[in-house]
């Protein structure tokens, strides 16, 4: 607490690490191991990708790693940000950036609203909030949005505000589930680079799920095929 | 004092100890929910059937009875009502479940998909928000020997000067009370079947089936019935018990000489001599067991349809009644559809008249002096009726809502085991608890109160407010939570400004069936109200008797419309809400 | 209304002059009235009384207006569904040991109620004889106002208004009314499904039966006593029986089904499904004739022999927080004005319970100048008034008359 941290600040970037992680689903009463023993660690800055077939466990690691895996999944082994260990911790308190397939953005919240939905409570005064928000906007090529209704964007416009929408969250790192594949193939390079460029921009250590080699050859990082073996 | 302090100030210092430790508490707190919901709700029901059940069998201290005996059970089973009251039940529970059931399946088989069904569909909900009893007034009025309809066409078509001496209301076999029923009951079994064809595969079967050359109704009976029927058969229990058990309904449209056995059993229990409530209590006891054998004995009925029909699912015939199902069951509905409307034209009429004598086709003069008159009172009985529902609804959401929010956190759904004890009350024959939970109310010193009155409202509001929302909140994309968690908004953020938000139609709408459910309540209100509170439905029911039409029209009308308002305040709302959310805005 | 206050205050001068001696004895052993009237300055009123009708409703906010004025008292009408609701809450309260400050003042009240608050002590009293418009009680042309349901009276109510039992019918297909209840049952036979009576324990239904068998039977006296034995009941009622088993295949819906109520009754002859229907009041058909609810064409007729009459009173229970108003209140009702306007049919249409050559010739041409209505009969023609039996006997023939025909 006594480093002079304003809100707003940038936190000190910190390596994303996976140590000894075994998942296995349980359910009715049969257990099928997924992955044992998985070691990672992914620099700030850095995107790891994981390539594999459907049903293999990607999405569900990456659920483990922002700590919103379903109850029926069995999971040992740490996750941790540098020095924090946050395996134990609630979701919302890992500061773990997540992008899905869809945008997921609220539907009952306008498009300002969605942004503003990310920002930390700590930042309190309304104007500041706003700037944020028109700033973050602006950045995503959508200025003068902000009362719009989700809806009504297209799917591009959508996906960008998702990820702006988790940027200003201030993540510690940044997971994405195949969030390109519901794009179709121009509109997917730009959305691509889009995401890129944002992720080094924050130097956030970043981990890339898809089944698409042409997203991993791009994320120009470490290249893991699951299953693991 | 710093020393002393320490351990506080690590704690607070800690925030991630502090979330942790609320994240416990809130856990805590939550789980309990379950358990005081059933407590809340089973425990008058189980409380009740005892204090229904001890006296049934000579355990009275009120009336210095406290010897076990069966005495009571040879009066009842002497007494010479009992063999046709009984018959006279079983016999119009029976025939209205069968309808009712009959009629829905033929209607969706013949017609689902189609823009006839869709109006239908739409149309379901308003219906069955009009409580029993309002319709079952405009229904007499309608078809009485001196009903609307006797009056349109007399004495040109018929001939008749004085109405018929025919007993069509109260008819001695039941046939009115029968109808009364089926046209409430039939939509709710319309609406359960959609619904449980809209999970799982039924269009995917239906579609498979009609590519292998079925025609859609045999189609749908052979293909998605035997699929969807595991999923209606509570509702059709409850439907059963429900018809078996009627009071309101009853006393309005069945027979009198004897009446069926829960109207029998009430005026027991109304009766001034006091001696009359064992034989209640005793005839009570027996209510609850003719239910479950009935029950059981539809259980059987399907196990041997379905051993039947096995070969018959299996033959090959691509088609079946095609042209006659289509016709009968569009008919049936055009006429149920027909006899719902009128009846509740009829009350708005009656209630604007002030003469109207048969065989006139419409009101000679009219007035608004029913409704100028019984202003007061029916602003009293109007404002318990609003009071009571929104109150009565509002816990109910609350408390299912905690117990599907307790699921979602915790990963487990209720398994069918709860959900046998959600349609508990629905089948235990109300006049079966209602008395032993007064006796308890009297003991615990709230009979007569609020309390009392909301609490047994809620017995029956909660099951269908559970049943109407526990879809909706179990089916919710948990996606939307999850990334609002991955954002930095703890449980109760996302809570309040996702997962309650998006429910906004459906909670809305649970609110309006939990509403409606209340409002219809009669013998809740007469036996937990102490005869201190007047509702709407009381007022009518109880009216129903005097004859005046002009007033009890007013207060059947009055009944039926607020429900109807509340159903389209939560659609309105909901519309508002969301009006400029696309996603949202058509449910 | 202040022509109306300065007739009053010439009537109580007027029957000040004329009663002052008798007064003066009673006032001798009671509380001087005027004391009570004082006390009963803005007290507030609880008045339990039925509320089923519009019309009376009326009437008694009139009445409470009208103790405003004159007494200062606010009466609230708490209106009841049925009576005996009020006797189980007096009682509840004494169980309770509430013996003061109860939340029942005055009750509208009579026959069994009355009996069983008198047998239990719920009431105050007696206290009626000490109301200064007592004296105008027709006590002995009346003997109903002074013993209910063969129950003595004895000064524990306040009489309130006469009930005659009556027949209304519908002139526009009844030519010749009948005259008797061996008539009657002659009528209906003529004319099969054209009349019926409420299914016990309705209080319409109830009276014919009495009726019936006041009529049938030879042995009423035995009627004025408690029932003594079930073979005294077996014998006295058989005829009853014999004739109504004779009665009911010529009724409507050929006595299989009975209307629920007295009101449903009404509607059947509204809409012409019976001709005949039954009433406790003498001016009810004007009165309905006049609120739309019976066509123009509905008469009264009754039987030349006689019909069963009885009183309603007010009584104050034992526990009443405002005594004095109830009894403010309870001697208002008995007072010319009040009476003269029960029985005037656009009020209500209920018989005084005064006589009238005990009033002044100015009150008198109140109630003469009455219009009593076109459907209602002059009180000559009313015929003689015949005693309820004795509650005990009624209680059993309402369950043997369920027990035989109603289920």
């Amino acid at each position: 607490m006594t480093t002079n941290q304003r809100p707003g600040a940038v936190q000190i970037p910190e390596p994303l690490i996976l140590q000894d992680l075994t998942l296995s689903l349980c359910s009715s009463g049969i257990t099928k191991t997924l992955f044992k023993k998985f070691d990672l660690e992914i620099q700030p800055g850095e995107i790891t990708t994981i390539m594999g077939p459907s049903g293999c466990g990607k999405s569900s690691l990456l659920s483990f790693i922002s700590g919103t895996l379903a109850k029926d999944f069995n999971a040992v082994g740490r996750v941790c940000l540098g020095q924090r260990d946050i395996t134990s911790s609630p979701p919302e308190q890992r500061h773990i950036g997540m992008l899905f397939q869809e945008d997921l953005l609220f539907p009952h919240l306008s498009v300002g609203e969605n942004l503003g939905f990310g920002i930390p409570a700590a930042v309190r005064q309304k104007n500041q909030r706003k700037m944020l928000i028109e700033e973050a906007l602006e950045e995503a090529g959508l200025s003068g949005y902000a009362d719009q209704d989700p809806a009504t964007l297209s799917g591009g416009q959508r996906a960008r505000v998702a990820v702006m929408r988790t940027l200003l969250s201030r993540p510690s790192a940044l997971l994405l589930d195949e969030p390109f594949s519901k794009l179709d193939s121009a509109l997917r390079e730009r959305f691509r680079t889009f995401i890129f460029e944002h992720a080094r921009a924050h130097n956030l250590p970043t981990l890339l799920v898809t089944h698409d080699p042409e997203d991993a050859r791009s994320a120009e990082g470490l290249i893991l095929n699951m299953p693991f073996k | 004092m710093a020393e002393a302090l320490r351990p506080v100030v690590f704690l607070l210092s800690s925030r991630q100890n502090m979330a942790r430790l609320s994240i416990i508490t809130d856990c805590l707190s939550l789980k309990y929910v379950p358990a005081f919901t059933l407590l809340v709700f089973l425990g008058p029901l189980a409380a009740g059937l005892i204090g229904t059940i001890l006296p049934a069998f000579g355990y009275f201290p009120a009336l210095g009875s406290k010897d076990f005996s069966l005495l009571s059970w040879e009066h009842l089973i002497e007494h010479p009502a009992l063999p046709e009251a009984l018959y006279l039940t079983l016999l119009s529970g029976f025939i209205a479940t069968a309808l009712s059931l009959g009629l829905a399946i033929a209607f969706t088989a013949a017609w689902q998909g189609s823009p006839s069904f869709n109006r239908v569909r739409k149309l379901l909900a308003p219906i069955l928000a009009i409580p029993h009893s309002a319709l079952a007034i405009g229904f007499a009025f309608l078809l009485a020997p001196s009903g609307w309809l006797a009056r349109l066409f007399s004495p040109g078509l018929t001939g008749w000067d004085t109405p018929p001496d025919i007993a069509i209301i109260h008819d001695p076999f039941a046939v009115s009370l029968i109808l009364g029923l089926v046209i409430k009951e039939t939509p709710y079994l319309l609406l359960m079947i959609i619904a449980a064809s809209d999970q799982g595969q039924a269009r995917q079967r239906l579609v498979l089936a009609q590519t292998l050359g079925y025609s859609p109704v045999a189609a749908w009976i052979k293909a998605v019935l035997p699929l969807i029927y595991r999923q209606i058969r509570l509702p059709i229990y409850a439907v059963l018990a429900f018809s078996l058990s009627v009071v309101d309904v009853a006393l309005i449209l069945g027979p009198t000489t004897p009446p069926t056995l829960p109207v029998l059993i009430l005026r027991w229990f109304n009766d001034p001599d006091l001696s009359y409530r064992a034989l209640a209590s005793t005839a009570a006891a027996f209510q609850l067991v003719i239910v479950i054998l009935s029950i059981l004995a539809w259980y059987l009925l399907e196990q041997l349809v379905a051993q039947i029909l096995c070969g018959w699912l299996s033959n090959g015939q691509r088609s079946f009644a095609e042209q006659t199902i289509r016709f009968f069951s569009r008919s049936f509905f055009q006429l149920l559809g027909s006899i719902f409307c009128g009846s509740l034209l009829v009350i708005v009429l009656w209630s604007f008249t002030r003469r109207w004598r048969y065989p006139d086709a419409l009101p000679s003069e009219w007035s608004i002096q029913s409704w100028h008159s019984n202003l007061d009172t029916l602003l009293l009985s109007g404002c318990t009726t609003l009071i009571t529902g929104i109150i009565s609804a509002l816990i109910a959401i609350t408390l299912s809502v905690a117990c599907l929010e307790n699921e979602k956190r915790r990963g487990k759904t209720a398994g069918s085991g709860a959900l046998w004890l959600l349609y508990l009350p629905l089948m235990v024959p109300q006049v079966s608890f209602l008395f032993g939970t007064q006796v308890i109310a009297i003991k615990l010193g709230i009979d007569g109160s609020w309390l009392a009155l909301i609490w047994s409202h809620l017995l029956f509001v909660l099951p269908y407010v559970f049943l109407s929302l526990a879809d909706p909140y179990r089916y919710q994309d948990e996606r939307f939570v999850n990334i609002a968690h991955c954002l930095g908004a703890s449980p109760w953020r996302a809570f309040w400004k996702i997962r309650l938000p998006l429910l906004l139609r459906p909670l809305l709408f649970a609110l309006a069936i939990g509403f409606a459910v209340s409002v219809a309540q009669y013998l809740p209100t007469l036996f937990a109200g102490g005869g201190r509170f007047m509702t709407l439905t009381t007022e009518a029911v109880n009216l129903s008797a005097s004859g005046n039409r002009r007033i009890i029209s007013v207060y059947a009308l009055l009944q039926g419309l607020f429900p109807l308002l509340v159903f389209s305040a939560a659609i309105g709302f909901s519309n508002f809400i969301f009006r400029h959310r696309r996603a949202l805005s058509q449910p | 209304m202040n022509v109306i206050r300065r007739k009053l205050g010439f009537i109580a001068l007027a029957a000040g002059l004329f009663w002052g001696g008798a007064i003066s004895i009673s006032l001798a052993e009671e509380p001087d009235w005027q004391e009570i009237t004082a006390k009963a300055e803005g007290q507030t009123l609880y008045w339990n009384a039925w509320g089923g009708s519009e019309k009376i409703n009326d009437y008694i906010a009139w009445v409470g207006q009208q103790l405003d004025q004159q007494y200062s008292i606010r009466l609230t009408h708490v209106k009841v569904t049925d009576t005996a609701d009020v006797v189980s809450r007096v009682l509840a309260e004494k169980t309770a040991g509430k013996d003061q400050n109860g939340s029942v003042d005055l009750v509208w009240i009579n026959g069994e109620n009355f009996a069983s608050m008198k047998q239990h002590h719920l009431l105050f009293g007696p206290f009626t004889t000490s109301l200064p418009n007592y004296r105008y009680v027709d006590t002995e042309g009346k003997a109903t106002t002074t013993v209910d349901f063969t129950i003595p009276v004895e000064g524990f109510e306040a009489p309130w208004g006469m009930a005659k039992f009556n027949f209304i019918y519908d002139s526009a297909r009844i030519s010749q009314a009948p005259s008797s209840l061996q008539e009657l049952s002659e009528w209906s036979e003529n004319h099969p499904g054209r009349f019926t009576y409420p299914a016990p324990p309705d209080y319409l239904g109830s009276t014919f039966l009495k009726q019936a068998l006041i009529d049938i039977t030879s042995e009423n006296n035995a009627l004025r006593s408690p029932l003594a034995s079930q073979t005294q009941f077996d014998e006295t009622t058989k005829p009853l029986w014999q004739f109504l088993d004779q009665l009911h295949p010529t009724l409507w819906r050929s006595g299989k089904q009975f209307p629920v109520s007295s009101s449903a009754q009404q509607q059947l002859l509204d809409d012409g499904e019976v001709d005949i229907h039954l009433s406790f009041n003498p001016g009810a058909a004007s009165a309905l004739i006049e609120s739309g609810e019976l066509p123009a064409t509905v008469r009264t007729f009754t039987f030349k022999d006689g019909t069963i009459g009885n009183t309603h009173f007010v009584a104050i229970p034992y526990n009443s927080s405002h005594r004095e108003a109830a009894m403010v209140a309870a001697n208002f009702l008995m007072s010319p004005e009040a009476q003269a306007r029960k029985q005037d049919p656009r009020y209500w249409g209920d018989d005084t319970v005064l006589a009238i050559d005990k009033l002044s010739a100015e009150d008198r041409s109140i109630f003469e100048a009455i219009e009593l209505g076109i459907a209602t009969l002059a009180p000559q023609d009313l015929g003689p008034t015949l005693l309820e039996p004795h509650p005990t006997w009624m209680e059993k023939i309402e369950r043997e008359w369920l027990k035989r025909y109603g289920q």
